[in-house]
């Protein structure tokens, strides 16, 4: 089968999973249920988008396929300002009720985390992209030590405001919020838009890329700041999540067995909708919201990362 | 003209490379050679950019290699370094193709194809062009990877022991190669060698390093010399004339 026919009926998938979100059991509330939903949707779409978006980016930099973004230590630094913010203002402060507030501050705190790292270890220069990992590994692991401190301390009432922002969920997504992550996300693209190119030969190794001139430092910077603002949007949007990248991203590869990343990054994108859509039509209508859908994409992903690993041993 | 001036880099306090100032000669064959951690890798590294240099400077025809833009740069020289493992699945005319970036950015022209076209029958690839880079032999992989530098098409090509884990046979067929991308196309080779019998058959300059200086640079006639090789490789090492080839004979001395 072709890639474009492929890509066709995935995006016909993608799109059935849409409109059986939306319309399914309705029952003529056009004006009530509708639009709560649309506004569910379009959050769940930018979440795939930039989830698998920045997946893809970092798999290639990296030249990694087991990799995902929250390596840099981003969602444990968001959950560590939710901690620290509940605990020392209490769960009725204003930067934890208003939700545009709390987005704001989030996505600003994560992207200035994320400049600074990049910042500190790219002063030197020619410092490897590995160095980077481990000192995101390290920074992370120390920002969860410190939140669970926290939450060890924390008034029992309060623990459960923060339980509740640990797992990523689609059911209470503010409709302002979606507005502002749309701007933000399509600011990004526009601007992205045109590194994709330097992406396939990215994926040829520094030493290809160069040859082929591209400017390889400037353009990595580049892209893990795009990665690190798309990770901070979707995680302050919904909450963390990053593992699913990396189901998405695999099942893209397998899928199209191609290196040209625009069809990669689309199919891992449509790939995305179709499962969080449709994962949340599931959650809401099979389970009736007895789980949540991060809880089955963890484990659907925890098995297939197991898959993963046990296949890549076989072929090293 | 490749010119490098007082060119050096220190890994913390040690020298890998020294002061070097060298002339690449254009249309020629110039072969690196030297023990190992001589620098001659690094050198050649710093020359394409991939790596930074301490201090000094590489002109690419009389403009300074850190003015040019990156994309520019690909389109003169071209570096082929020794291990080329990509996580990625590509086949030969995939390769070759990316060999076209500097030019048309991954939207290939019809001209672009057609160059392509000709690399790949230049290597004689064509008839296993569909085939994928890990399922070909060494010798097989390292044309294709020759194919791509010829599709990019630069005046001056770089490359770091194309020959390593290379039989003889396909190392002659290498060498025959390089020698007519020099003859035919014009081009200007520079390329990092350890057996100093191909060097000797195949370049028209030898560039012999040592503890990261240049300590020989001239004619092949001239550094092939049991004298400048015994200052070179610390050994002694005769030399016989067979069929118009200085050999050296330094398996058993």
């Amino acid at each position: 089968m072709r890639n474009s026919m492929k890509m066709t009926i995935l995006s016909l998938i993608a799109a059935g999973c849409c409109i059986l979100y939306l319309f399914h059991d309705l029952n003529g509330s056009f004006d009530y249920a509708l639009p709560r939903r649309a506004i569910k949707v379009i959050a769940m779409v930018i979440t795939g988008f930039t989830i698998a978006y920045a997946t893809v980016v970092f798999q290639t930099i990296t030249h990694n396929r087991i990799l995902t973004p929250s390596i840099m230590g981003l969602d444990a630094l968001y959950l560590l300002l939710q901690t620290v913010i509940i605990f020392f203002l209490g769960s009725a402060h204003l930067i934890v009720v208003n939700k545009q507030v709390n987005f704001l501050l989030s996505v600003a705190v994560m992207i200035m985390f994320a400049l600074l790292l990049y910042r500190f270890l790219f002063k030197k220069g020619g410092q490897s992209i590995y160095f980077l990992l481990l000192v995101g590994i390290i920074v992370g692991t120390f920002f969860s030590s410190i939140s669970t401190f926290f939450q060890v301390l924390i008034d029992p009432n309060e623990f459960q405001i923060v339980q509740d922002r640990m797992f990523a969920s689609f059911n209470n997504v503010n409709s302002d919020l979606v507005w502002i992550a749309i701007i933000i996300v399509g600011l990004v693209i526009i601007y992205a838009w045109r590194f994709v190119k330097y992406l396939d030969v990215l994926s040829l190794g520094r030493e290809m890329a160069i040859n082929l001139g591209v400017p390889y430092d400037t353009i990595v910077k580049q892209m893990l700041v795009i990665v690190a603002i798309f990770i901070s949007i979707s995680t302050a949007l919904v909450g963390p999540i990053t593992f699913f990248g990396l189901i998405v991203a695999n099942l893209s590869y397998q899928f199209f067995k191609t290196y040209k990343h625009k069809v990669l990054i689309s199919g891992a994108v449509v790939m995305s909708v179709i499962a969080l859509v449709g994962g949340q039509w599931v959650v809401e209508r099979v389970f009736t919201f007895s789980t949540t859908l991060s809880v089955i994409i963890n484990f659907i992903g925890g098995v297939y990362f197991i898959y993963l690993l046990l296949k890549e041993r076989k072929t090293a | 003209m490749i010119e490098v001036r007082t060119l050096s880099k220190f890994y913390g306090k040690k020298s890998v490379v020294e002061d070097v100032t060298v002339t690449i000669q254009p249309g020629k064959i110039t072969s690196f050679i030297g023990p190992n951690g001589a620098g001659k890798s690094t050198l050649l590294s710093m020359v394409s950019r991939l790596l930074d240099a301490d201090s000094g400077e590489v002109l690419i025809d009389k403009s300074d290699v850190r003015k040019l833009k990156s994309q520019d740069f690909a389109k003169r020289v071209s570096i082929l370094k020794q291990s080329n493992y990509m996580n990625v699945r590509l086949t030969i005319r995939e390769l070759v193709s990316f060999g076209r970036f500097p030019y048309s950015k991954g939207h290939l022209t019809e001209e672009d194809e057609r160059i392509v076209e000709q690399s790949l029958e230049y290597m004689h690839l064509t008839e296993m062009q569909d085939s994928f880079l890990d399922e070909l032999s060494g010798g097989q992989r390292q044309r294709a990877f020759i194919a791509m530098v010829i599709a990019q098409d630069t005046d001056y090509i770089l490359l770091d022991e194309p020959l390593n884990n290379l039989d003889m046979k396909h190392s002659v067929q290498i060498m025959k190669i390089l020698r007519r991308l020099v003859d035919e196309l014009g081009k200007t080779v520079v390329i990092v060698l350890h057996d100093i019998n191909f060097a000797s058959v195949y370049s028209d300059r030898i560039v012999a390093m040592k503890d990261g200086r240049v300590v020989r640079d001239g004619p092949t006639e001239e550094i092939i010399q049991s004298e400048a090789l015994s200052e070179i490789y610390d050994m002694d090492i005769p030399i016989r004339e067979m069929d118009n080839c200085r050999i050296c004979v330094y398996f058993n001395s």
